[in-house]
This record gives structure tokens, C-alpha cells and sequence, in this order.
């Protein structure tokens, strides 16, 4: 049973760290550019990676509101840091999408559609949380009735190695909104890192087809109880909570609460919170034309309701003020988002919080709100 | 019939992509706004829209632009934009000629519900160009007048110069619709009613019971034309505004036109009052 | 633009370095597509031909620092249909506008040997304090991406596309890692100007403004947060008072920050 054969569906299988190597190789050689966490400048970013040695072995990503640091420790893990300012949307929801080419011909237009030459990318080392952003980014581009087809195409090919968290972050709150940290659906393959082996969940078909030639065995119920008991760890380190029961009700009922002026003060409406938050899918349109006018890229580029440009209206702005603004944005995140697509927007992953130069606190904010009242 | 041409665009590989479509007519209605009748270049796309729907329009190079559809639905053929010269687009849309192209795709969004107006009281609210999206609903009503019980357009505009589509009154008092046109600032040649256009409410007698109202201009306007009706106890069930947001794809992805849990472009622009009233008219919401 | 014929474009220098009109040479691979959409009529940097005006679209560099270059600006103006100002000094007063808060005679004094030749004003100032500007480009230098955005929107008659957001947008679309949160660099990008391509921080150095304010910059903000973190003040100061330290924003913060270390 060992090595030969691929392991069914949904069975989990013991397999020794440098394995993971040939798991990698395999995924290469299908086609599949590999993307993970891994550390360039002395941050730690998603980006290609080949060989295991690339993911940041040895070090720690330390996270508090406004700073996220990272630590030399003495750790052999391959996935002992927590999320970073990246997150997966880059590959599925890029910053910019070519999506069409108009060219004069005579006196009107030839549109065609920008191909996608992107190659199918496999997601290495998905944490819950992010996992949930995916499908929460799905809710929003594909699952519809209009169907983006620029995310659809990039979604539909990428496979996705999820990973336990065998660590938080002091900014970590999946516990409060459900998300993690332990990965439930929605991966090919389900990694929990234990000090000498990984343990893996095959979650697809593709999944199991990658461990072909892998040398792997069977877990058995002393290693699936290590893995619950290493989560159960991890649960316990996190500390930061969001309460969500009143959601998005106590939101509405606070739109006039002074203590929006009191954030504005301190928001800089740089939009870092929204453009590392993994679930935010707000974009512009932007045509591009030579100096003739006679062709045009028309491309679709990030954007965030911090930017006062995203408002605009004919004679005006609907959100002028920094406070209307942070309203939007954490209004639609925790509350109008559960009327929008039936859950929240928010999956607890901290980014907002590390990543605000300003180390303002989603959570802290809400409970503020909440104490305060209704005005 | 909306949702059968939403459905049908759906189908297309890329929503994004415009059609072409020329430039049939130009006709100017007010200083810096004119009527564009536009009709797609390729037979095969599919035709049809229903009163409130609205069509992107592009020009490469300069972005495209949300405009409803100010024809009439009968003949989806040539579709009609009322386009006020306010921005980059609109502008540049503003120095085409009659052949000129464009790109077109739609229509999108919710339809006026002229169904449930059926046998009703039909009372037309609205200001400035926001006649524009209810000029469809009134030829529908012309086309099927007994379908519909009494049908009222309450009509403002700044000035006598503002108005629009002014040369078809007639025709449509003729065709049995009671008009109600006043300006906040008469000239010499206005014989017309002076003031803002909620007070034309007490110019009429409304049946509470039995009267839909649909409105659509400056978000100020609407305010007071709600309170107005709302006074004369129309339930606020059955008061319909159209709301404008900034605008990208019109698609839902760009979450550019959010009002609190709605998104202008999918589940509007045509609501009923009572699914945003809690967000209407809230400051800079 | 006119209706028939090339616009009629000139490129005018006032209190400058002139690096803003090299990036229009630096515009290599369009530089030659661009003469021959416009009629250049005066770009002393290129070449000695000067055509009177009136001209379609004025680009201008500099700011305004003598009585002779205020008559000029209002010269320019009134030759031009369209006024573009180019970079950090023509739209902000520029690092020259260091000597604003400063007695200007006495440096004079100490610096030239005859000073009774020097006329400078008390103060340097942007364009727009002066004459209207229809479009401002940012930077210092100017990004020729921008300059390129201007030119082709004047040319095909649409507004250009000068996004005001903030640095960090542009950091964080090309997945740049911010050095404030990740290492502790004082930077100013999250209430600067975008336009650059967030250069500095994609070289591991905080932003020091050179595109000035962005659009509802709360500067008093971050510099509370930059004093919190542990900069000192000035530290703060010497970035605030930069390139572009006299645009309002910046100058009334740091009068602000000055006022609260006394």
C-alpha cells in the first residue's frame, strides 16, 4: 500500500517532511505554478517557490495592531508563520486584469477579449481562514448570475494545499467568526505539520492523484489525535474575539454614532486595510488609449471605498468624509455583507489590524460601538 | 421579460465585453443634454428591455457609463439615452454624430413594476432627468391606457429651458395621462405652475388604497416626494424610487454602487421604498 | 484641441531643476510618435526653435520665486488654453520653498557676494497660487507614465486619469511589503499622492512625499502615529518639511507637530 498506490479520497496519510518535495515536484511537472509563502527582503510574502527550503523555515511572524515583524526562532516548521500582508486573492483577483482591447476599424470598434495566459497555480499552505475568503470572493464572482469569467478561470484550475494553523497570531480571530483554525472544505490536500512528519487529508480526486510515487502510510489514531490535539493548542493561543450575535443589525442601528468621528481621527484612508483583506473585491475600470485614441486596454485594477474617487457621482460625492468612508468599509464588512451574500465579509485573519499603519482594531472598534450604544 | 434578458446575457462568455452599436439619432433636449437612439450593429444580439433597465455605454479610451433606456420597450429595436454632458464619457458621447459607434451591453438592473400598477392608479414622480428612466413606463401605459387606472406624471425642473421631452406632452394628455409640469424658476414663456415638484401633490387627489407611486430625481427630491405621499397615506410599499450610485460594471463585482446590504446595479436601480428606506437619504451613507 | 491642425504645445521652466522636462525626453520609445501628434513651439531643453503663442496646452515646470517669474506665469496663462503643471516645485512651491520659513535677505547676504543683484520674493510658491492650472502632475520628478496619461487624454479630449489615493494603493498592488508595519520605516505613503509607482518603499526606504498630499491626507494622524512608534519628532519634521512641505497638509501639520513639541 505504500508508495505504489494513491490513497483515496477523503482517507489521511502520514508522510515524512522532505516528502513533501516530491508532492511539490509532482504538482510542477502537472503544470501547476506553485505559489507560497515564503520570505524575500526580510518580509514574509506569496510568491513561486519550487523546493520546500523556500517556504520560511525557522521563522515566526510576530503581529500586533500597526506592526507584523518577522522573528528568527528556532523552529524546523515549514509553516510556522501565520498570514501575511499577501493573501491568495493576488492570483484569483489579481491587482489588475487585462479584460478587453478595442481597435479603431474605420468608424467604429473591434472589441475582443484579453486572453488570460496566467498558468493554473496550486495555493501552497491555505490556511482556514483564507479558505474561507476564497469562498466568500466565489459568492461574490462566480456563484451568481453573472459569472466573472477572468476569476472563474483562474478559480477553476488552482489547486490547494490547505494547512492546519499549528500557530496564531495575536491579531488571529477565526474562532469568533467560525473560519478556523482548523481547515474543514474546500481543499485538494490538507496538511497539519507535526514536529517530525506531516499528516494529510485528501480532500479530491487531484489531490490524491499529486501523492503518486510520494512514499506516505496510513495515519493512524494516535496521529489524527496529535493533529486535533496541536489545534485545540492553537484555538487556546487565540485571544482576540469579535462577537457577531447583534450582526449587522447593531451596525445599522449606529450609522449616526459619534464614535465614527472619533476612528476618522486616526484613519489615514490609506485603504491597507482593504487591499490586504482577502475577501474586499472592490475594483475600478480603467481604458488605456495610445496617443491616437485608436487602441484601448481596458483593464480592471483594485480599488477600495477609502479612495474618495470610488463615490464619485455627478455633483458630488456620496462619501466625502474619512468617517463615511471607514463607516462603508467596516459597515458592509460586518453587517451588509451577511444581507449580501449570507454571510460576513470578515474571516478573522487579522490583516486589517497588523496591516493599518495606524494599528486600528476591527474588533476593538465593533465592541466600542456595541458599548456605547445606539445613538 | 426583464429576466429573460438577463438571463440571455448571462449565457455570453464575457460580461464585460460591449456589442457595437451606431449612433441612429441625435435629438438636443436641454442645454447640455440630448437623446441618443442607438441600435446594435449585430442582429444576433439579443433584444428587449423593461422600463428602468439601463444600458453601459463606452467609449474606448474614455470608460463607460450607466444611462437608462428612455424608449419605448414595444420597440427594443432603436434604444433611446437621455445623456446629460457631466463627465470624461458623457462628453466625449456628447461630440458624436449620427453614424457615429459606441459600445453597448445590457440591459441591466430591476424593471418599474408595471405589472402590479395593473388596474392601479399610476402616479410619476420625478425631476430633471430623472424623467428619463419613467419616460418608458409612460409609453408602455400609453400602449395598454386601459390596462391602467388614472396615470399622473408629476414633472419639475429648474427651469422652463430644463425640461425634457416637453414636445410630447401633448400627446401624452391626449393618450389619457394627466400632467403636472412646474419649474422652481419661471422665465416670460413659462404659463405654467411655479414651484418644487412635491408640492403638485396638493394639485391632485390621490386614492391611498389603490395608487402606486414610482419616482426618480435628485435623492432630495425623492425625500420630500415620499413624505409627501407618505402623508396621503400611500403605503410606503407602494412607493418605487430609483437610485443612482457611481457606477463600474454594473454586474455586481466592482461594489462600487453599495447602499448599505444592496447593490444599486443588481437588486436596483428600481426599489421599492421599503427595502431602503432604512439607508435613504442618510448622510454621506 | 483644436479642430483641424496638431495642438500647439510649450514647455515653459520657472524656479526648477529641469528634471521634469527630461522625463518628456525620457519618453523614448513615444517621444517620436508624440511630435508628430503636436506642434512643439517652445521647449528651450530641446531645441532653440521658439514659436509665439497663443498654445493649445502649456506645460510647466518651476515654481514661482522672482517678480520676473510671476509675470511670466502670468504670461503663460494668458497665451494658453490649457495650464499643466509639472512636478513637486511647480505644484507645491517645491524644496526651494524650504526658504519660506526663513529671512530671505539674510541668507542672500551670507550666500552671494553681490547681493544687491539677487530679487527674489519672500516666498516660494506653487502656480496655482497664482494663476489657475487645469491639470496638475505630481512628483519629483514627474513620472513620465503620467505626463504620458496627460498628454494622450489632451489629445484624444478626455480627463486624465491622475488617481489622488495614496501611496500604499499602488505599494500594495504590486504587492510591495509596507516597511512601516514590517520594519519600522518612518513613511509618509499613506498620505502622499500616488503617481510614482511606489519607488521607495519597493526599494525598502519610507516615502518622503515627493508627489505631495493626496487626496484628504490626514497628516496630524500619521505623525502622531510615527511619534508613537518611536520616531522622533524631528525626525518627523525633516520628512514633513521635504520636497513638497509647503503644500498646506504638510506645512500646517508640521506647524501643528512644532507647536505641540514646544
Amino acid at each position: 500500500m505504500v508508495g505504489s498506490a494513491t490513497p483515496r479520497v477523503s482517507a489521511t496519510v502520514v508522510l515524512s517532511k522532505p516528502a513533501l518535495q516530491r508532492v511539490l515536484d509532482n504538482l510542477g511537472n502537472s503544470g501547476f505554478q506553485l505559489i507560497g509563502p515564503t520570505v524575500r527582503d526580510g518580509t514574509l510574502v506569496l510568491a513561486g517557490i519550487g523546493n520546500i527550503s523556500e517556504l520560511p523555515v525557522g521563522w515566526a511572524l510576530e503581529q500586533k495592531p500597526g506592526s507584523s515583524r518577522l522573528l528568527r526562532i528556532n523552529s524546523t516548521d515549514y509553516f510556522g508563520c501565520t498570514v501575511g500582508p499577501h493573501s491568495w486573492k493576488r492570483y484569483l483577483f489579481p491587482p489588475q486584469t487585462d479584460l478587453l482591447t478595442a481597435h479603431r476599424n474605420g468608424k467604429g470598434w473591434v472589441f475582443e477579449p484579453s486572453p488570460d495566459d496566467a498558468p493554473p497555480f496550486a495555493f501552497i499552505g491555505v490556511r482556514s481562514c483564507d479558505l474561507h475568503a476564497i469562498a466568500i470572493q466565489d459568492d461574490v464572482f462566480v456563484n451568481g448570475n453573472i459569472r466573472d469569467p477572468h476569476y472563474a478561470h483562474r478559480r477553476e484550475r488552482a489547486f490547494i494545499m490547505a494547512t492546519n494553523c499549528n500557530t496564531a497570531a495575536s491579531t488571529c480571530f477565526c474562532t469568533s467568526m467560525k473560519t478556523g483554525p482548523r481547515v474543514h472544505s474546500g481543499f485538494d490536500l490538507a496538511l497539519t505539520e507535526l514536529p517530525e512528519c506531516f499528516v494529510i487529508e485528501i480532500g479530491s480526486e487531484a489531490g490524491s492523484d499529486v501523492l503518486a510515487g510520494v512514499d506516505w502510510q496510513p495515519a493512524s489514531a494516535f496521529d489524527l489525535g496529535r493533529v486535533s490535539q496541536l489545534i485545540q493548542r492553537t484555538e487556546r493561543q487565540i485571544q482576540r474575539q469579535l462577537t457577531t450575535s447583534d450582526l449587522p443589525k447593531l451596525l445599522y442601528d449606529t450609522i449616526d454614532h459619534p464614535h465614527w468621528d472619533v476612528i476618522a481621527m486616526r484613519c489615514l484612508s490609506c485603504a491597507n486595510c482593504t487591499l490586504v483583506c482577502p475577501t474586499c473585491f472592490c475594483s475600478t475600470v480603467e481604458d488605456h488609449s495610445d496617443l491616437t485614441g485608436s487602441d484601448t486596454k481596458r483593464t480592471r485594477v483594485w480599488d477600495s471605498c477609502f479612495i474618495l474617487d470610488f463615490s464619485h457621482l455627478h455633483g458630488g460625492n456620496s462619501r466625502p468624509t474619512i468617517k463615511s468612508r471607514f463607516r462603508q468599509w467596516m459597515t458592509h464588512k460586518l453587517g451588509a455583507w451577511i444581507d449580501q451574500f449570507g454571510r460576513s465579509g470578515c474571516v478573522g485573519c487579522g490583516r486589517c489590524i497588523a496591516w493599518c499603519p495606524m494599528g486600528i482594531d476591527i474588533t476593538e472598534e465593533l465592541s466600542t460601538l456595541r458599548s456605547l450604544g445606539a445613538r | 421579460m426583464s429576466t429573460t434578458v438577463l438571463l440571455d446575457r448571462a449565457a455570453t462568455a464575457d460580461p464585460m465585453l460591449p456589442y457595437m452599436a451606431t449612433v441612429r439619432a441625435i435629438r438636443p433636449e436641454a442645454y447640455g443634454i440630448s437623446t441618443f437612439s442607438l441600435e446594435y450593429d449585430d442582429a444576433s444580439v439579443p433584444l428587449g428591455f423593461a422600463p428602468g433597465q439601463f444600458n453601459m455605454i463606452c467609449l474606448p479610451g474614455f470608460g463607460e457609463v450607466a444611462i437608462s433606456i428612455c424608449s419605448d420597450p414595444n420597440s427594443p429595436k432603436i434604444m433611446e439615452h437621455t445623456i446629460r454632458y457631466a463627465g470624461s464619457v458623457t462628453r466625449a458621447i456628447g461630440r458624436l454624430r449620427v453614424g457615429d459607434s459606441v459600445g453597448m451591453r445590457g440591459p441591466y438592473g430591476t424593471p418599474w413594476p408595471m405589472q402590479l400598477a395593473e388596474g392601479k392608479d399610476l402616479m410619476i414622480v420625478s425631476g430633471g432627468i430623472g424623467l428619463a428612466p419613467l419616460r418608458p413606463v409612460i409609453l408602455e401605459a400609453l400602449h395598454r391606457r386601459s390596462s391602467f387606472g388614472r396615470v399622473l406624471v408629476l414633472y419639475g425642473g429648474r427651469t422652463p429651458q430644463d425640461l425634457l421631452y416637453t414636445d410630447e406632452f401633448e400627446k401624452w394628455q391626449n393618450g389619457g395621462i394627466e400632467m403636472y409640469v412646474s419649474v422652481d424658476r419661471a422665465d416670460e414663456t413659462w404659463k405654467g405652475q411655479v414651484g418644487v415638484i412635491p408640492m403638485a401633490f396638493y394639485r391632485t387627489r390621490l386614492d391611498h388604497r389603490n395608487t402606486l407611486v414610482f419616482s426618480c430625481g435628485p435623492e432630495i427630491m425623492m425625500r420630500f416626494v415620499i413624505y409627501e405621499a407618505m402623508a396621503r397615506r400611500i403605503p410606503k410599499e407602494a412607493i418605487y424610487v430609483s437610485m443612482e450610485r457611481n457606477m463600474k460594471c454594473a454586474i455586481g463585482f466592482c461594489g462600487h454602487c453599495q447602499l448599505g446590504p444592496v447593490f444599486i446595479c443588481k437588486n436596483g436601480p428600481i426599489f421599492r421604498f421599503s427595502q431602503v428606506e432604512s439607508f435613504f437619504g442618510r448622510e454621506e451613507f | 484641441m483644436p479642430a483641424n491642425g496638431k495642438p500647439r504645445v510649450a514647455v515653459f521652466k520657472l524656479a526648477s531643476c529641469d528634471g521634469c522636462q527630461l522625463q518628456m525626453l525620457n519618453l523614448e520609445d513615444e517621444l517620436l510618435d508624440l511630435a508628430g501628434q503636436m506642434e512643439i513651439c517652445y521647449f528651450l531643453e530641446a531645441r532653440s526653435q521658439v514659436l509665439d503663442g497663443p498654445y493649445d496646452v502649456a506645460l510647466v515646470e518651476g515654481s514661482v520665486t522672482t517678480e520676473h517669474d510671476l509675470e511670466r506665469v502670468r504670461d503663460i496663462r494668458r497665451k494658453s488654453q490649457t495650464l499643466v503643471t509639472l512636478g513637486a516645485c511647480a505644484n507645491t512651491g517645491g524644496i526651494q520653498a524650504l526658504r519660506n520659513m526663513q529671512d530671505v535677505d539674510e541668507y542672500t547676504r551670507a550666500i552671494y557676494a553681490n547681493p544687491a543683484y539677487i530679487h527674489a520674493l519672500a516666498q516660494s510658491t506653487p502656480i496655482a497660487a497664482h494663476v489657475t492650472v487645469d491639470f496638475a502632475i505630481n512628483g519629483c520628478p514627474i513620472s513620465r507614465e503620467q505626463l504620458l496619461e496627460v498628454l494622450t487624454s489632451l489629445l484624444i479630449g478626455r480627463s486624465p486619469q491622475l488617481p489622488a489615493h495614496s501611496v500604499c494603493v499602488e505599494c500594495k498592488r504590486k504587492g510591495t511589503v509596507c516597511v512601516l508595519v514590517s520594519k519600522g520605516i518612518a513613511c509618509l505613503g499613506p498620505v502622499t499622492h500616488a503617481g510614482c509607482g511606489a519607488v521607495c518603499p519597493g526599494f525598502g526606504r519610507g516615502c518622503f512625499a515627493c508627489y505631495g498630499p493626496m487626496e484628504s491626507a490626514n497628516a496630524d494622524s500619521l505623525c502622531q502615529g510615527l511619534a508613537a512608534r518611536g520616531v522622533p519628532r524631528p525626525e518627523i519634521l525633516r520628512l514633513l518639511n521635504g520636497f513638497t512641505g509647503w503644500a498646506e497638509e504638510f506645512r500646517s501639520a508640521a506647524e501643528r507637530l512644532e507647536r505641540a513639541t514646544t
